[in-house]
């Protein structure tokens, strides 16, 4: 699976997150050229209009707007609560869920659509089986 | 093609049975219902069998085999949280096609404690808490954010969807909970996923509901009194939209599925008597008075806080208790809320009974996503 070496890292949290490792990590989308949709991940038909082998890589940006969220109290053992789920349009096109960081998880300090960056840094210390390091994507609040 | 009526349906009392094994369990609803119908196993054609955590090992058999090894056709069917909505419409479908006259439609599920969802899988390490959340809770309320996004919705109003169903559920003896839970009880209950509190999301439980169906010919041989009629039976997935793969939509599944009713059984929402619509999490149900065409895109706030969707109110909305209070056994759930539909048209519900109710829907959404939608309607 993995294009790296194991034992070394940062391998990336998802496929779709590239450059891992490097100065300039991003995710990338597969846009459709017949209908414009934008999808994460492998795929060769688009689900929206049926076109097939019409989907191009393109690079997503590192800008978008918070489209909603939750607060998550209660998760699995482990895994350190509270915090947020968001769900982000990225300017540009395209639509990603990952963990708001940077602000308090607390409602009154969200808003819809509020200016939200993509960053990238270590996956919250989780290591694989192999131990390997992975680098995620998070969002913040736009500075 | 003929039509298809219920004549036999029953559910058992939702809770915690770790001692019954899943075939055990489907077997108790599948006698309650024949004996409703005053027929046996010998007189089922075909068995439909939805149950979702051992889907692969041919619960349906296993029921046969507690309670009768006819050797008549057995489908065993999976959809996620509408299992039973298909096994139930697989059954309506085998009468539909003329193929059977008589079969049997059994939901059962046997669930553990904790939360549903998330968990990760796939390669190198776990995402939950790391790409957001895909536990359930959250995932509904992120649905339900959307509501609050477009239509200023509040965790009030959301709260005073539970307020409701665990009412509702007191006067339900086969309720998993008979107990009120006032507005603060439920607003200060430890927050799941914001805004959904632990009052807020649907009840694991053990649970299994059936129904005996049958042909219109069938259903004059034995008597129309106490049968009630399928007026309708849809299934949809989830159609394209921009945000689904990220963010299940649960709205555009429901919407199509609802649409398709309606023009099946030749009515309108104004027609509906009462609804048991998917509440897997109180957010939820708000999405839904939308979606069903019970009031107008927006409205819904207001209607939970007029209580146009309570017991005596416009269109009543789980007045079982909804997954919310009654419980949620996947599997069993879609066929559990034909059985309540069904009892307020034959005018047995007690305490909660839906006066002159004549026609009822049920609604459940397996996410994923499949959405099966039926409209009943009182025969005699």
């Amino acid at each position: 699976m993995s294009e790296q070496a194991v034992g070394n890292g940062p391998l990336p949290v998802v496929p779709y997150l590239k450059g891992a490792g490097t100065e300039d990590p991003y995710l990338e989308g597969l846009k459709c050229d017949a209908c414009n949709a934008i999808f994460l991940g492998d795929r060769v038909t688009c689900s929206k209009c049926g076109a097939r082998d019409q989907l191009q890589a393109t690079r997503l940006e590192n800008k978008g707007k918070l489209y909603v969220y939750s607060i998550v109290y209660r998760s699995f053992p482990g895994i350190d609560v509270p915090y947020i789920s968001a769900i982000v349009d990225l300017d540009g096109g395209g639509t990603i869920k990952g963990n708001l960081i940077g602000v308090e998880a607390d409602p009154a300090n969200l808003t819809f659509d509020m200016e939200l960056d993509v960053v990238y840094g270590d996956a919250l210390g989780r290591k694989d089986k192999d131990g390997n390091s992975y680098i995620s994507y998070f969002f913040k609040p736009a500075v | 093609m003929s039509d298809v009526y219920v004549v036999g349906v029953d559910m058992i009392k939702f809770g915690r049975f770790p001692e019954k094994t899943v075939p055990q369990l489907g077997s108790q609803a599948a006698l309650m219902a024949l004996d409703d119908a005053g027929l046996t196993i010998q007189d089922m054609q075909a068995l439909y069998c939805g149950n979702l955590g051992q889907a692969n090992a041919m619960v349906g058999q296993r029921i046969l085999q507690e309670i009768g090894q006819t050797g008549v056709a057995v489908v065993n069917c999976a959809n996620a949280c509408a299992t039973g909505a298909t096994a139930f419409r697989e059954a309506w479908m085998s009468i539909k096609a003329g193929v059977f006259d008589c079969v049997l439609a059994v939901g059962v599920e046997q669930m553990g404690r904790g939360l549903l969802g998330g968990g990760g899988g796939g390669e190198g390490i776990p995402k939950e808490g790391l790409l957001g959340s895909g536990t359930m809770p959250a995932v509904f309320a992120e649905a339900g954010m959307e509501h609050a996004r477009n239509y200023g919705t509040t965790f009030e109003q959301f709260a005073k969807v539970s307020v409701k169903n665990h009412h509702h559920s007191t006067l339900n003896p086969k309720a998993m909970y008979q107990i009120e839970t006032p507005l603060d009880t439920v607003m200060n209950a430890e927050m799941i996923s914001y805004p959904n509190t632990k009052l807020m999301c649907s009840v694991n439980v053990d649970g299994s509901a059936a129904a005996v169906l049958v042909s219109e010919k069938k259903a004059r041989e034995l008597g129309l009194n106490r049968a009630v009629k399928v007026k309708a039976s849809v299934l949809t997935s989830d159609p394209y939209s921009d945000r689904d793969l990220v963010m299940p939509d649960v709205n555009g599944v429901t919407r199509i599925a609802a649409k398709q009713a309606y023009e099946m059984a030749g009515i309108g929402p104004e027609d509906v008597s009462l609804v048991e619509l998917h509440d897997c999490f109180a957010t939820a149900e708000i999405l839904h008075y939308e979606n069903l065409g019970l009031c107008s895109d927006g409205d819904a706030g207001r209607m939970i806080d007029d209580g146009e969707v309570a017991l005596g109110g416009r269109i009543p909305v789980n007045v079982s208790g909804g997954l919310l209070s009654k419980g949620h056994p996947l599997g069993a759930t879609g066929i559990a809320n034909i059985y309540e539909v069904c009892t307020h048209l034959r005018g047995e519900a007690g305490d909660r009974q839906v006066e002159g109710a004549r026609f009822g829907m049920t609604h459940v959404i397996g996410l994923g996503s499949a959405c099966g939608i039926h409209i009943l309607e009182k025969v005699a």
